[in-house]
């Protein structure tokens, strides 16, 4: 035992002082206290076993699990509101998700992880944690979710694209409290579809494509949302995709040059899950193929 | 830290370190290794077991102090009166194990998959499945173990009276 700690190192992770907050507000003054020296813990899927190899080592941890005000899933003002601590699994389980608007987020909420790590893992944490190849981050991308952040001057809302700074840093600062995130609740003439290559369930993504489209009554695309996760640093926008949609009717020679620009738009790195010309493929097929499966839920063979 | 975990309906009371996983709380701060480690870092899915009644959750994956005033049910909590649990005879009667390592773990999320989806189809139960690794089975029997169970506890329950 004591052989294997040195070889491959501890998996017990390295003492903390752990607290548990009973409202938003004492959380937030913990945090506010104790600045870098503190972690959120939420669903804890990734931050634990991170600090069970010591890639992560705060002196504190606050744990949000109590805070009941932040489990919910919540539609109004045109936003579906997520809570900080609400599971994939509430997200999975909830009584709208098999609405055709919500396709992109239902078909993700099968796919993050595995099954019982989503009911534990949140949306939230996730999006916090900003894993490169992460779920909810492309998706957030391809919704045009943003992140709700309470900080000292106040609560302020940070579009995900602001949001997503760099592998795993975000807009959330020292001290800082990620809320919850809102999601545009889409029109009904809106479809979406998450696209996942993964080794084995549970993996993360060797790549991965968030597509959303909303058509005009005439059939044109009037907004399209294209993501790639495991595509860079973090979860990208694939802005040119984006553009080549909005306003055109969809048809196979649209898909294909929208396939080439997440292709082109894709800067992978090489890993035990593929080489960089693999997961580039990869992206522009997903893309591609996103994009047909959510046309095909919209009644639209292209 | 002081930790209050009623587990399998006892009341544990427990001085631990935050640090301490729940899954070795459960093994060695309560005696109770039903609950098996495999990959240690949430992979596997051996160590799953149910907090609140519904909910699994890998323990190698959870700090016991935040089980901390929550129900946990293991492997152990599952026979009740010396009967085995649907969930149990199901394995039994369809050879649902070869070694068994990681078969607590698969009881726990199907005990949980059937809380959730009393009536689970096949492909419910293979997706149900899918973080619970087993190297024996080759799966078959194990979903029809959970089938055999979904059919026990669908049935009106038998009065003793």
């Amino acid at each position: 035992m004591r052989y294997c700690e040195q070889e491959v190192g501890d998996v017990i992770p390295a003492a903390f002082d752990y607290l548990r907050p009973h409202t938003t507000d004492e959380a937030f003054a913990q945090l506010q206290q104790y600045g870098s020296e503190a972690r959120v813990l939420a669903g804890g899927q990734s931050l634990i076993p991170a600090m069970r190899f010591r890639l992560a080592r705060p002196a504190i941890l606050v744990d949000i699990n109590s805070l009941t005000e932040l489990a919910n899933l919540r539609i109004s003002d045109h936003m579906l509101a997520v809570g900080a601590i609400a599971r994939d699994s509430d997200i999975e389980r909830a009584p709208w998700i098999g609405e055709r608007r919500w396709s992109l987020i239902h078909d993700a909420s099968r796919v993050v992880a595995d099954p019982v790590v989503r009911q534990m893992g949140t949306v939230v944490g996730s999006l916090c944690h900003n894993d490169p190849s992460g779920d909810w981050t492309a998706v957030a991308l391809a919704s045009r979710a943003r992140v709700v952040i309470r900080g000292k001057a106040g609560i302020r809302r940070v579009p995900i694209d602001d949001f997503l700074v760099d592998s795993f840093a975000t807009a959330v600062g020292d001290g800082e409290m990620a809320l919850g995130a809102e999601f545009p609740v889409p029109d009904d003439r809106t479809a979406g579809s998450y696209q996942k290559v993964e080794r084995k369930v549970g993996d993360f993504a060797t790549a991965a494509a968030a597509v959303q489209v909303s058509l005009n009554a005439d059939g044109t695309i009037r907004a399209a949302g294209v993501a790639l996760s495991a595509a860079g640093a973090c979860a990208v926008r694939v802005n040119a995709a984006e553009q080549l949609l909005t306003g055109q009717k969809p048809s196979a020679e649209l898909i294909r040059a929208t396939s080439n620009a997440a292709w082109e738009r894709s800067a992978p790195q090489a890993d035990l899950r593929g080489t960089v010309e693999f997961k580039k493929h990869l992206a522009g097929a997903l893309v591609a193929r996103g994009l047909r499966q959510a046309l095909a839920r919209l009644g639209v063979q292209a | 830290m002081k930790v209050h975990v009623t587990i399998n309906g006892v009341n544990y009371e427990k001085d631990v370190e935050p640090r301490t996983l729940l899954a070795y709380f459960l093994r060695e701060d309560c005696g109770l290794t039903g609950t098996h480690v495999g990959c240690d870092t949430s992979s596997c899915g051996c160590c799953v077991v149910v907090m609140d009644g519904s909910r699994a959750v890998k323990s190698c994956s959870m700090f016991a102090v935040q089980a901390d005033g929550h129900e946990i049910l293991t492997v152990e909590g599952l026979a009740a009166n010396g009967k085995l649990h649907a969930l149990q005879q199901g394995f039994w009667d369809q050879h649902g194990l070869q070694c068994g390592y990681c078969t607590p773990g698969m009881l726990l999320t199907s005990y949980a998959l059937l809380k959730h989806q009393p009536n689970p189809s096949e492909a419910d139960i293979r997706e149900g499945l899918a973080g619970n690794l087993c190297r024996c089975t080759g799966y078959q029997n194990i979903v029809k173990a959970v089938q055999q169970a979904a059919g026990t506890l669908g049935q009106p329950a038998v009065s003793n009276a």
